[in-house]
């Protein structure tokens, strides 16, 4: 199983170049079963990965560019009237997909955003009465600009908490820069590359990433990481419950992902950045500490 | 002034913080309710009621307007209750007072902290009043609770349960106690108090006086209070012959019997038989002389012995001491008596009591000698129906006739102030003596207890060739007073306080106990002074100590105590965990040797890739051993401990 995500990622590096840290990690999230959110400014690559994501995982893809007068029926999808069958026809949404690319979605009204609450929390879209479930498997990869822009609508903490893991892809380096210049990469290949599983396959790697081992050690290191954040005093709330559980899978799909049936701690510290830092607020202003990860990864002890 | 670190931006206390104040302040003023004015405790009690209802009801907290007068009254109102504002009672009470105000202004985090600080203070000044071992103990529970708020209040980022504040404070506690008695062992101890205590704190403390009139220690016979405690080096002498010197009272003004003021020369004592060597520990009573064994041949320090062998103390005893004595139970006491003194020894009201002269005068006339006199008076007492009774009734104007012929009921002091009086009547030169008579030995350790209830007033007669005899008329009347104790020789139906009856046996049981273990709390706690620190010290060391020494081993003792402490704290819970971990802790205490130290929050595939970079020669054990330490920890398959452990061994 290695050598799939292994594929997946050098294929991905193919465009996205010179970012295989924030790649593992998205890799990761997805595996874990959770959303992701890829947050920098304008013209980082954000939409190509996502892009190249779901093309690599070969997936049934939708993109829905979010504006600010767009409305949850967009999305969802919404009943016509049929004057030949006499009853409302329902004409699925962009949401009916694998993956749902929610691009720049901070820019559009929280009545929007919301909608996407039940979508991602159950997988499954209730309009006028009637459940409707979605294809498996399905996630959202959500691009967002900084808050401080203009124009934009920051995400409740709700639905941050709903995204597993928060990435930010940064300058790339002045190598990968030369090869994107020379035209060895970004969005005009993305259409070149192969898809390297199919959903099938997708949903066997979640599976088995369930199937790896977390020892009482470790369990103990995750929840005095999660007590840190909650009782330290730095934060004004701790994290939740649910981000336990994703700090739990992430760290499965880590050590999946590097060929081990067992998770270590290092998986924990390789992935703990991405699940807290959107998620934790310092307390005082005073107290502020730059880098959130590390500084909770320094301040807990390895039990 | 150093700044106090106090987080400005940390939310106030809570609700539940306050309930913990409140709740911890109602157990430090339960220890004081007792001694401090009604007043008081009721205005204390309403001040913590009114915080109540201004958080509860969300009041907001008085203004100063309202504070200030309320503040100048209640000092004034202290300084009118107690006559002032200094001195133990004011003081405390002034105190108490004050913090409870103080709570009408308690608001941050701050005044928190100040309230529980002066609380604690307030809670050791109830030692000033009482140190028992009751006392004691249920001081630790304001202290526990106290120390929980405190923690709460300092834990504002979670509510903590009672269970988690409360394990806490305890720990705290047990933690300070190693120190705490290195300290009280080994703190260089001061001769005397540090401080004097305040003098009303010496009021109400019960014990014999300086005069005798009837009724007078028939009183004190209803107190079931300790008045001394003696260990006897050898087995104590019988029963009968525990008498207890105190006051000697040689003047009397025809109702009440009173201490000689005039020195003679000291009466000259001969002494037989072997001495009885004891050690008694007295409690406070405010009078200065102490008790010895009738008839003491040497005083302890700092005392004096008076002309009539009573051994007085320089100071009123306000503190609990321990004196060693030693004692003749067979002497002969002054061969001669100087003139001015036979004088004062044969000195009687005159014309007074005209039947019982009348009584004397006739043993004169029959020319008996005074040995015979002393055996006609006991006789009488002996074969007329004279009764011992605590509740004796009530004498007029000539307390001995009416005794003698009338009532011919009384207690010991009626006995011992009419036999003296029969005695210089009839020209033998007599002095009453009080003190205490037997007492009850404690089994549980083998001590003697005498409480009030023993007190006693006896007779000592002058006979020539003899010197000063002991006669107790109250032996006449009723020898198993004498022989066994006061339950033994009054009724069962007169008043007499609980300790000192027979009739519960397992009560008595309990009772005894209860008063070795009070024994030893007085002995080597409250007792504990530099004599018995040096005593302590010699015994250990077996040489004797310089101040110095005992500084330094104060300071090593805290040492290794703290040193102690420090390693259960930092590594105790570690070692423990489990033996993979105590294995793993073994490799990096190797590797530490090396000068590569692992973060607390480093895993180990990072410190293994790590230490290989620094210790190449090394990377393929080091990766070995973390292979094995991880496989062991954090995988599902079950690897070899005993491997795991040869691998780290040969490292």
């Amino acid at each position: 199983m290695r050598n799939v995500t292994d594929t997946i990622i050098a294929e991905t590096s193919r465009i996205i170049l010179g970012k295989e840290q924030q790649i593992k990690l998205a890799l990761a999230c997805i595996l874990a079963r959770g959303h992701l959110l890829i947050e920098d400014l304008p013209g980082m690559g954000k939409t190509t990965l996502s892009h190249t994501l779901a093309q690599v995982l070969g997936l049934k893809f939708s993109r829905v560019q979010f504006t600010s007068d767009l409305l949850p029926a967009d999305i969802l999808g919404i009943s016509v009237y049929d004057r030949n069958t006499a009853s409302f026809k329902f004409h699925p949404g962009p949401v009916f997909t694998n993956v749902l690319l929610a691009d720049e979605i901070n820019r559009a009204t929280p009545k929007t955003q919301s909608s996407l609450l039940e979508v991602m929390e159950e997988g499954q879209v209730t309009l006028e009465g009637e459940t409707r479930k979605l294809p498996q498997p399905f996630f959202v990869i959500a691009t967002q600009n900084p808050t401080y822009h203009i124009g934009t609508f920051p995400l409740p903490e709700s639905q941050l908490d709903r995204f597993l893991m928060r990435i930010q892809l940064g300058y790339p380096d002045a190598k990968s820069e030369r090869a994107l210049l020379q035209d060895n990469g970004g969005r005009n290949n993305v259409s070149k590359i192969n898809p390297c599983i199919d959903a099938n396959g997708l949903s066997g790697l979640q599976q088995a990433v369930r199937d790896i081992h977390i020892s009482d050690a470790l369990l103990d290191y995750l929840q005095a990481l999660l007590d840190y954040t909650r009782t330290s005093g730095k934060f004004s709330a701790g994290l939740s419950p649910r981000a336990g559980l994703g700090l739990k899978q992430c760290a499965q799909a880590w050590a999946l992902m590097h060929g081990r049936d067992f998770a270590l701690p290092e998986d924990v510290q390789a992935i703990l950045p991405g699940i807290a830092e959107h998620r934790l607020h310092p307390a005082n202003r005073a107290d502020a500490v730059a880098d959130i990860g590390t500084h909770l990864l320094n301040a807990v002890a390895i039990p | 002034m150093a700044k106090v670190d106090i987080d400005t931006t940390a939310p106030k206390p809570s609700s539940n913080d306050l309930h913990w104040l409140l709740g911890s302040l109602t157990l430090v003023m339960a220890m004081h309710v007792s001694h401090l004015a009604l007043w008081v405790s009721l205005l204390i009690a309403g001040f913590g009621g009114w915080r109540y209802l201004v958080d509860k009801k969300a009041w907001g907290l008085p203004k100063l307007v309202i504070l200030i007068p309320i503040t100048i009254a209640a000092t004034i109102g202290i300084a009118v209750t107690y006559h002032g504002l200094f001195g133990r009672d004011a003081s405390v009470a002034l105190l108490a007072l004050m913090l409870a105000l103080k709570l009408m202004e308690t608001y941050t985090r701050r005044d928190y902290i100040v309230v529980i600080f002066i609380a604690y203070f307030l809670t050791i000044n109830t030692f000033l009043f009482s140190q028992t071992l009751p006392v004691g103990a249920f001081m630790l529970l304001p202290i526990l609770a106290l120390t929980s708020t405190l923690i709460g209040v300092h834990h504002y980022s979670h509510a903590y349960g009672w269970r988690f504040k409360t394990k806490l404070a305890g720990s705290i506690i047990a933690q300070a106690l190693p120190i705490m008695i290195v300290f009280f062992i080994l703190f260089p101890r001061m001769p005397g108090p540090l401080w004097s205590v305040p003098r009303d704190a010496n009021s109400g403390m019960s014990g014999l006086s300086d005069s005798m009139e009837p009724g007078s220690i028939n009183k004190l016979s209803l107190s079931g209070a300790t008045a001394f405690r003696v260990e006897f080096q050898e087995n104590p002498p019988a029963q009968k012959q525990l008498y207890w010197r105190g006051p000697v009272l040689s003047y009397y003004d025809g109702r009440t019997w009173r201490i000689n003021r005039q020195t003679y020369i000291p009466e000259t004592l001969e002494t037989t038989g072997n001495p009885t060597n004891y050690t008694v520990t007295l409690e406070p009573h405010n009078r200065n002389w102490i008790l010895m064994l009738d008839l003491p041949s040497s005083t302890p320090p700092d005392t004096q012995l008076s002309s009539d062998r009573q051994v007085l103390s320089k100071d009123p005893i306000r503190t609990r001491i321990r004196y060693s004595g030693s004692s003749y139970t067979s002497y002969k006491l002054a061969d001669q008596l100087e003139d001015r003194q036979r004088k004062l020894l044969l000195q009687l009201p005159p014309k007074q009591n005209p039947k019982s002269r009348e009584l004397a005068a006739s043993w004169l006339e029959s020319q008996d000698s005074p040995e015979k006199i002393v055996q006609n008076a006991l006789s009488m007492f002996r074969n007329q129906p004279f009764i011992y009774t605590l509740s004796p009734p009530i004498l007029g104007d000539n307390p001995v006739d009416d005794f003698i012929f009338n009532t011919k009921r009384g207690f010991c002091e009626h006995y011992a102030s009419s036999f003296v009086f029969l005695m210089r009547a009839a020209g033998v030169p007599a002095r009453v003596v009080t003190g205490y008579q037997g007492g009850e030995l404690n089994p549980v350790n083998n001590y003697l207890i005498v409480r009030q209830s023993d007190a006693h007033a006896w007779a000592e007669v002058w006979l020539k060739d003899r010197g000063w005899v002991r006669v107790d008329p109250t032996a006449a009347v009723a020898p198993e007073r004498i022989e066994r104790n006061i339950a033994e020789s009054v009724d069962d139906s007169e008043a007499l306080s609980l300790m000192s009856r027979r009739d519960y046996p397992l009560l008595r049981k309990l009772y005894l106990n209860w008063d070795a273990a009070n024994n030893g709390w007085n002995q080597w706690v409250l007792g504990y002074n530099q004599e018995r620190q040096m005593q302590l010290l010699r015994y250990l060391t077996g040489d004797k100590l310089s101040w110095d020494d005992l500084v330094i081993a104060l300071l090593v003792m805290a040492g290794i105590v703290l040193s102690v402490l420090c390693y259960f704290l930092l590594r105790g819970k570690r070692l423990k965990r489990d033996p993979i971990q105590n294995i793993y802790n073994d490799f990096l205490r190797k590797l530490a040797k090396s000068g590569l130290q692992r973060y607390d929050h480093e895993g180990p595939v990072d410190f293994s890739i790590r230490a290989c970079r620094r210790l190449p020669q090394k990377s393929v054990q080091i990766e070995e051993i973390t292979q094995a330490y991880t496989n062991l920890r954090y995988a599902k398959n079950f690897a070899s401990i005993a491997a795991f452990k040869q691998l780290v061994n040969a490292f």
